[in-house]
This record gives structure tokens, C-alpha cells and sequence, in this order.
């Protein structure tokens, strides 16, 4: 069987032009891929990238606004799967799916879990429940069968000891396993995984690779799975297509894409980008202690903190644009406010980043308490704003500045804040010396990160691409 | 430690007394004007006002010594509660194992034992056999064409998970075919029954099409209209129901041709027994059992079936069934048929049995009251359900016999008044302690080592 599924190489799945939109809501836009018949392909990218959309349209749960989708079968029939119902895309095409929430019937044991996955060969052997009603042979050799191949598979899972016990009380492991297994009992000849490894620890996810390489290597099922833990896409899938923004950024194998700079950019950007969004949101809110709510990440956080401040004052945190002394001072100015509910933590918006350790090479603005300003920078208060570096200008050259953003460390609102301070190119940055390092972390509120990122080395190597060619798009940069 | 334990029993003593007190103030606030006075208008048109102490204090001591044990068990409670929380149901004893086969023993043996007992009791067998009518109609027949519904009703609400307001319509259904097909074609009760199942089972698709969009409430209000709609039909097409007069004299149902008439041809003349009613009601209630066990052993048979499963599993998670490849669409058409179409015999049945139908019979209280079974019994459960009609029904109809609540609440009391209130308190009752019904735990339909009961905890209700 395994030789006759390497014999042929054609596509199972084609996607070609796909596109599905929510009212204005672009989810997918004009999607291309193909997955292998018996090979995993992975579907990777960021969060709201599109990746359950595509699943949704593949097995019918969404019917999609554009595009065609191409289903073909081992015995070559092919099906047109934008055309057909979810259930019959499982029952005909044989595609079969889990859930990014498991979906198990939880008060059915998990033997009747697998059992109702073979619900269309048992429907037809006890010919429409009228021959089983009537207790016909025919159906209880069928039923017979139909828990030998749950057997089978809960041996395969290593769930046959708790087969008579409700799935609703299985660990979360063993619920993602028997998903996959109840998923594989309807036969299919393509497995659909929405983030299979989610929510497992590292010895469960090595068993889930496993499970699906032997999936493979036994049935000749094609894998397309979705999923975010890199250990598991890198170690087991052949293919691997990332999306960003409903649009696919990359193609090929795992080691291609994952040197691909629009991947990593892809990845880190967005991440940079949701903390700069909760900085902002937080900042709305009138919240003093940001990093609190960076650490947590999460949008209930945020909800936590407006209803513990509900009356806050919004103070906003570093008014870069009332800025007039010397950064430090207005630093530790800014310090003084959020010392009255918090700890004089330093404000890092990274929160991937371990926290900075008050790093000895870069200055640290002083304690809430001195208000003295630090002599720092040689501040050039002359036409910009005062806290400037030595090299600001008045305006971008040529009227139009490079992305900032492209620096790995710099989202949205610290390209902001530089602009007004008069930083807008690369080449700026990559001149900056440690005077200039020190004035900039103190209106950015950054304790040693510059050099820690090394924002001067990016900047360099940006500023001489930028020079070669015009700088990559970046969708999401500044507004 | 035992010093903590007795501090620890302290406290909740005193706890539960100051509750206890709390809630003896709060009723005496609340009911003093309301039960301590009365006030009555005497001939002249004068109002007198009389004080009722005595009631008053009952009703705080009531609210206070029920505070008070509620909440010094509370602890105890909680901890046996602990026990029980386990996954899988505890295994039930000999006693409930066999419970349904003592059950349906006793169902076949109950005439017989009504009529040697009554016998017995009035020292004739003829006696004994019109005493027993009472018994075997309005206990036996009554609780089991209940049983019937209720059974039939399980499997859209227990099974399916689509919540029915309506399934009164479908007993409706059957009645009138049975009634008018039997009085303008003349057919005997043999062929209509199963062509009144058949009906019921059509109208269940009709209605089923439009609502298969819709779950939850949504679902409980067009089924509830859609029975209003039978019901309201049935009242305003007179020239075929005869409206609000409903249908008399609908043909008797017979025993292979043997009528229960009182002439030369009929049951009692042909095996040389006296005269009497009490055959044609023993019969009924046999069928009547008969078409019970038929939807038990379907329910039972269907359930091991890939439908039943689907069933099952449509109730637990709707998408989850479509992403397997089963058809939504008419596993739910399905649920409503089978369903609809055992209301449709018993239906037939009723017909048969009362010889009159009207619109009357099928107002929406009976559909409550048959939901009401399903959900006290524990859904999908037979034996609970079976439980919850017999004593919904032969609670009310005991009701009736309660001659000596009169003399303690003086003789214009009429228990039978106070039936929705006992109901009400009932269902509260059991809901509060068992949330899940009588039978909480569901048997599963297929096992690998041993047959596990699961625990009401893991199953879901549907949505509707």
C-alpha cells in the first residue's frame, strides 16, 4: 500500500485561488497550495492568519467566497469540495478533521466515540436500521467488525484499558489522541488536524509525532494539520505552507521556510505587534503598571485591569509629544506616577524578552524618588523636540521615512515616538553612538534594550539594503 | 482532634441557629399580615377581621426549624456529596439491577392481582372484577398510555437532544385518524393503528423540515406553536372534527375480531363469562402494555443501532456528527418520526379506549406534563421515566382517594385542586436533589471489557 501511495505523487488536495470573506473581513485572500497525497503538509503562521478558515472551507463547515478546491482519491475520482456538504465531504471524499476545541461526545465512552465515526458502513450493512431492527446477521458481523477496528485504534492510542469510560473524563492528552483516532475510524483518505499539539507537554507531543508517522506509514492517509508548536511541525511535516493575513508568504520545506525572513519577520512582527497594542490599549485604560499586563498577554488581563481601575486617571505614560526637559528627567518623572501603585519596575513591552536586569553598560534612569535629571546626552533641544539624539532631523529626507519597524525591537509605537523625535532613517540609527543610545532609551522607557537587540547592527544592514532595493512590504507596519 | 471536631460541630450549631432565628423573622415579617389576619365581609357588607396565631406560627416554625436542619446537615451533605462524586456511576444494586424485570413482571401480573385482591376483599369474584375497573382504567391504562408518550417523547428530547413543547399534536394526530378514518371508512382498530403511526410519523417529518435550522429555544417555541396549530385546527374545521363537540361513538377496538359487546358474538358469550365491562378495559390495558414494551424494545434496539448512536451523538455535539459524515438533516428527521410516530399509536390507542375525542384532550398542559416525565425520569433513562409517569399520573389520580385529607382540612377540600401545586413542588423537588432526574446515569450502547454506567455528569442535555 505504502509503495503504490509513493507511486503516485499527484496532488491529493489543490487549493487554487481560494478566498473567503466576512462581510468586509478578508480571511483568505487568493490562496494557492497543493498537499501531497501521503505526505503531512503543515499550515503554519500567526495567529488570525486564516489557518482554521482554510480548514473550515476544505471540509464544508465554510463555504468559500472564491476558488476551487480539488479533492482526489486514491481510485482517481475527484470532487469539488467548495461544491459539497461537510458531512458528505467526509462520507465521499473521505476527508475527515479534529478541532482546535476538542470536540468528542463526552458523555459516550470512548469506544462509542469511535463507534459513531463509522456511522455510513453500519448505516448501510444494517440497511438503514430497518434489517439491524430486525436482527438480521448482516449488521451484527458489521457491528462486530466495527469494534474490532476501534480496537485497533484505541490500541494504536493506547486508550484500550479506558475504552468503556465517558471520553468527558479523559485526560486532555488522551481527549487530543482519541479525536485523532476517531477522525482516522471514518477511513479518510486526507486527516485535517487543527492544532493537534496544543495544550500538550513535550512527551505527549513526541507521542503525537509518532502517532501520525505511523498514521502514515500504515494507511497512506495524507496529513494536513495545523499547528503552532515548531517541534512537531519541523520534525514530522514535509511540506510546510505559512500564512499571514489570509495570504500565503511562504511555500516548501520546513528548513526553507524556516530560514525564510518574511517567516521570521512574519512571526516576530506580529508578536511585537500585539504587545504594542496592548501597551496602547493599556494605555487608554489609565494603567500604571504595564508590564503586568504584558506578562499575562492576554486580552483578559486587560479587562482585569480596567475593572480594578475603573476611575483611573488616564496618564498617559510617556507623553512623547509634551516632552520639553531632558528625557531622564521626564523618565523618572513618568517613573514617579506608576510608583504609586506599583513597583518601580522598568516598563518592557517585550514580553517573549526576559525582563532586562538592569544591565550595567546602559544607564539606568534613577530610582522614583530623584528627580535630578541625569546629564546624559549632549541634548540638542534646538528645533525638534528636546531629549533628541545628536542626528535628528527637522524631517524625513525626501519627504518619506524608512520602516522602522523592519528593526527587529521597534513596533509601531516606538517608530512613532523616534519620528517625533526626529529619527526616520536607518542610516540614523546606525549612527548612533552610546550618548545617543542613553537619550533614546530614556524617552522610549527602554532599559539597555538597544544594545541588547542590537537595533544599531539591524539598522546598518537595513540602511545598506535599503540603499540596493526598496524595503520589503510589511503589512500591519505603521498606519 | 476530637476537641476541633467538637468546636468545629459547635460552630455549625450555632450557625445554624442564628439562620434558623434569621429566617423564623424573616417569615414573621412576610406572613404576618398576609396569614396572621384574614379579614372577611359579613352579611351587612362589613369587614371582620379575624387573627390567625396559631396558622402563623406554623408557618415560622416551618421556616425556621427548615433553615435550621438545612443548614446544620449542610457539611454532612457536603461531604457524602464528595464520595459520590465519582466518574463513573456507582454500581447499582441487585435490587435495581433486576428492577426492571420484577417491574414487568408485576405489569403483566397487575389486573390479575387487582381483581384476586378485590375479590378477596368483597368475598365474590364478580365483586371483585367491577371493583377492579377503577383500578385497572384509571390507574393502569391512564399511567401506561403515559408511559407510551413519554417513551416516545424520549427519543427526540432524551436521545436527540430537540427540545419538543409540541408532541401533544402528534398524539392529536393519531387520535383523529383512528376516529375519523374508523367512522367514515369504517376500518377496524388493527389496520388504523399502524396507519395512525404512519400519519404521526409524517407530520413529525412536516414539522421537522422547517425547524431543523433551529436549536434551543427557537426549537421550543415552533414546536409549541406547531402543536397550538394542530390543536386550533382541530377547534375551528368543523366540518371535519366537528369542532369543539369533538367525535363520539368511535369504534371499539376488538380482540382478532371478537368485539366486547354484550350480544351472542361478543367476548363474554363466547367464553361463557357474565356480563360484564371490566373484559374490554383488561384488554386495553394488556395492548396498552404491549404497545409500551413495542417502544421500549425499539428505544433499546435503536439505540445499539447506528441511528440511535447518531442520535446520541447529535444531542452531545451537532458539529462534531457533521465533521464524522453523518447527515444532521435526516438523523434529526428521523428522531422526530420515530417519536411522533409512537405518540401517533398511542393516540390511536386513546381514541379507541375513551370512544370520544375533542380538542380538549391535546391543550399544551399535556405536553408539559409529558416533558415534564422525561425530564424528572432522567433523560434517556426508560425505567426512570416509567418511574416519573407513574407517579406524576398515579400521584394525581391518588389524589382523588385521599378521603381523609378532608377531615383534617375540612370538607370543602378537594385534593384533586391542588394537583399542579404538588406537581410544581415535585419537580422542584427532584430537580434540586437529583438535577439529572431519577435515573441520572446513561447505560452506553456498546461496551469492550464491561458495561459502565456513565454518570449524568459527562452527558449533555442537547441544544435543543
Amino acid at each position: 500500500m505504502v509503495s503504490e501511495v509513493q507511486k503516485n505523487t499527484s496532488a491529493i488536495l489543490r487549493v487554487e485561488r481560494l478566498s473567503m470573506k466576512f462581510g468586509g473581513l478578508i480571511a483568505i485572500n487568493d490562496l494557492n497550495f497543493e498537499a501531497k497525497r501521503g505526505a503531512i503538509t503543515a499550515l503554519i503562521g500567526p495567529n488570525g492568519a486564516g489557518k482554521t478558515t482554510v480548514f473550515n472551507c476544505i471540509t464544508g463547515f465554510y463555504k468559500p467566497t472564491e476558488g476551487m478546491l480539488t479533492l482526489t482519491r486514491q481510485n482517481g475520482e475527484e470532487y469539488l469540495l467548495e461544491r459539497m456538504a461537510d458531512h458528505v465531504i467526509t462520507k465521499r471524499a473521505k476527508v475527515a478533521r479534529t478541532f482546535q476545541n476538542i470536540r468528542l461526545f463526552s458523555g459516550l465512552t470512548v469506544l462509542e466515540n469511535l463507534l459513531v465515526a463509522q456511522h455510513n458502513p453500519l448505516m448501510l450493512s444494517s440497511g438503514f436500521t430497518v434489517l439491524g431492527l430486525l436482527g438480521f446477521p448482516t449488521y451484527k458481523k458489521a457491528a462486530a467488525e466495527a469494534i474490532e477496528k476501534a480496537r485497533y485504534w484505541l490500541e494504536k492510542i493506547n486508550l484500550v484499558s479506558r475504552a468503556d469510560d465517558p471520553a468527558g473524563d479523559l485526560p486532555y492528552g488522551a481527549q487530543r489522541r482519541l479525536e485523532i483516532a476517531r477522525a482516522m475510524c471514518t477511513g479518510p483518505e486526507l486527516l485535517c488536524l487543527d492544532e493537534p499539539a496544543a495544550g500538550l507537554n513535550a512527551r505527549e507531543s513526541a507521542e503525537l509525532n509518532k502517532l501520525l508517522l505511523d498514521i502514515r506509514a500504515d494507511t497512506g492517509t495524507s496529513i494536513l494539520l495545523i499547528e503552532h508548536d515548531m517541534s512537531v511541525v519541523m520534525e514530522i511535516s514535509d511540506h510546510v505552507v505559512v500564512l499571514e493575513y489570509g495570504t500565503k508568504i511562504s511555500d516548501g520545506t520546513p528548513e526553507t521556510v524556516k530560514n525564510d525572513p518574511k517567516v521570521i519577520a512574519a512571526y516576530l512582527g506580529v508578536e511585537d505587534e500585539e504587545v504594542v497594542e496592548l501597551i496602547e490599549k493599556a494605555e487608554e485604560a489609565g494603567v500604571d503598571d504595564i508590564t503586568a499586563a504584558v506578562d499575562l498577554l492576554s486580552s483578559e488581563a486587560l479587562h482585569e485591569i480596567v475593572e480594578t481601575h475603573p476611575d483611573a486617571q488616564p496618564v498617559e505614560l510617556i507623553p512623547a509629544n509634551t516632552l520639553l526637559e531632558t528625557a531622564p528627567a521626564k523618565a523618572a518623572a513618568t517613573r514617579k506616577v506608576s510608583a504609586k501603585t506599583a513597583a518601580p519596575k522598568p516598563a518592557s513591552p517585550k514580553a517573549a524578552a526576559p525582563k532586562p536586569e538592569s544591565p550595567k553598560t546602559a544607564p539606568k534612569p534613577e530610582s522614583p524618588k530623584t528627580t535630578a535629571p541625569k546629564p546624559a546626552s549632549p541634548a540638542k533641544a534646538a528645533g525638534i523636540k528636546a531629549g533628541a539624539t545628536a542626528n535628528a532631523l527637522a524631517e524625513p529626507r525626501g519627504g518619506k521615512a524608512d520602516k522602522l519597524i523592519l528593526i527587529k525591537g521597534i513596533g509601531p509605537v516606538n517608530e512613532r515616538k523616534l519620528n517625533e523625535h526626529g529619527i526616520f532613517h536607518f542610516d540614523q540609527i546606525a549612527a548612533w553612538k552610546k550618548a545617543d543610545i542613553i537619550a533614546a532609551e530614556a524617552y522610549l522607557a527602554f532599559d539597555g534594550r538597544i544594545a541588547r537587540e542590537d537595533w544599531i547592527g539591524q539598522a546598518k544592514t537595513l540602511a545598506k539594503e535599503s540603499q540596493a532595493k526598496p524595503a520589503p512590504k510589511k503589512t500591519g507596519g505603521a498606519k | 482532634m476530637a476537641d476541633v471536631q467538637n468546636t468545629e460541630r459547635d460552630s455549625v450549631f450555632a450557625k445554624a441557629l442564628k439562620e434558623g432565628i434569621i429566617s423564623g423573622a424573616i417569615a414573621l415579617g412576610l406572613f404576618c399580615l398576609i396569614v396572621g389576619f384574614r379579614t372577611e365581609q359579613n352579611i351587612r357588607n362589613e369587614l371582620i377581621l379575624t387573627q390567625r396565631w396559631g396558622l402563623l406560627a406554623i408557618f415560622v416554625l416551618v421556616a425556621a426549624v427548615g433553615r435550621f436542619l438545612v443548614t446544620y446537615t449542610a457539611p454532612m451533605r457536603a461531604e457524602r456529596k464528595k464520595l459520590h462524586k465519582v466518574a463513573e456511576a456507582r454500581e447499582p444494586s441487585a435490587f435495581r439491577k433486576s428492577f426492571p424485570k420484577i417491574g414487568l413482571g408485576l405489569l403483566f401480573l397487575y389486573p390479575a392481582l387487582v381483581v384476586l385482591i378485590l375479590s378477596a376483599y368483597q368475598g365474590s369474584m364478580m365483586g371483585g372484577l367491577q371493583a377492579s375497573l377503577k383500578y385497572v382504567d384509571n390507574f393502569g391504562i391512564q399511567i401506561l398510555i403515559y408511559v407510551m408518550l413519554a417513551w416516545g417523547l424520549n427519543i427526540v428530547v432524551g436521545l436527540a437532544g430537540l427540545l419538543d413543547l409540541g408532541y401533544v399534536a402528534f398524539y392529536a394526530v393519531g387520535a383523529y385518524s383512528y376516529a375519523l378514518l374508523s367512522a367514515h371508512f369504517g376500518l377496524s382498530f388493527w389496520l388504523l393503528l399502524p396507519m395512525a403511526g404512519i400519519f404521526a410519523a409524517t407530520w413529525g417529518i412536516i414539522l421537522g423540515f422547517p425547524v431543523l435550522r433551529l436549536r434551543g429555544d427557537y426549537l421550543a417555541i415552533v414546536t409549541l406553536a406547531f402543536g397550538e396549530i394542530i390543536r386550533l385546527v382541530l377547534i375551528n374545521w368543523t366540518a371535519v372534527t366537528k369542532g369543539t363537540f369533538g367525535i363520539s361513538g368511535i369504534a371499539k377496538a376488538t380482540l382478532f375480531g371478537i368485539p366486547f359487546t354484550p350480544g351472542p358474538t361478543g367476548f363474554a358469550a363466547m367464553f361463557g363469562l357474565p356480563n360484564s365491562g371490566v373484559y374490554y378495559k383488561i384488554f386495553l390495558y394488556y395492548l396498552i402494555l404491549c404497545l409500551a414494551l413495542l417502544t421500549a424494545w425499539v428505544t433499546i434496539r435503536l439505540r445499539r443501532m447506528p441511528v440511535g448512536r447518531a442520535w446520541e451523538a447529535l444531542r452531545e455535539d451537532e458539529i462534531a456528527c457533521r465533521s464524522l459524515g453523518i447527515n444532521t438533516t435526516t438523523t434529526k428527521l428521523t428522531a422526530f418520526a420515530t417519536g411522533a410516530m409512537f405518540g401517533g399509536f398511542a393516540g390511536s390507542f386513546f381514541a379507541a379506549r375513551q370512544g370520544f375525542v375533542s380538542p380538549e384532550s391535546f391543550v399544551f398542559l399535556e405536553s408539559a406534563i409529558i416533558l415534564a416525565m422525561v425530564v424528572l425520569g432522567g433523560m434517556g433513562s426508560l425505567v426512570g421515566i416509567a418511574i416519573a409517569a407513574a407517579v406524576m399520573i398515579g400521584g394525581t389520580e391518588l389524589l382523588r382517594e385521599l378521603e381523609f385529607l378532608k377531615l383534617i382540612f375540612g370538607p370543602d377540600f378537594t385534593p384533586e385542586l391542588y394537583r399542579m401545586l404538588l406537581f410544581g413542588l415535585a419537580m422542584i423537588v427532584v430537580m434540586v436533589w437529583k438535577p439529572r432526574g431519577f435515573a441520572g446515569s446513561r447505560e452506553p450502547s456498546a461496551f469492550l471489557h464491561e458495561r459502565k454506567m456513565i454518570s449524568g455528569e459527562f452527558t449533555k442535555e442537547g441544544h435543543g
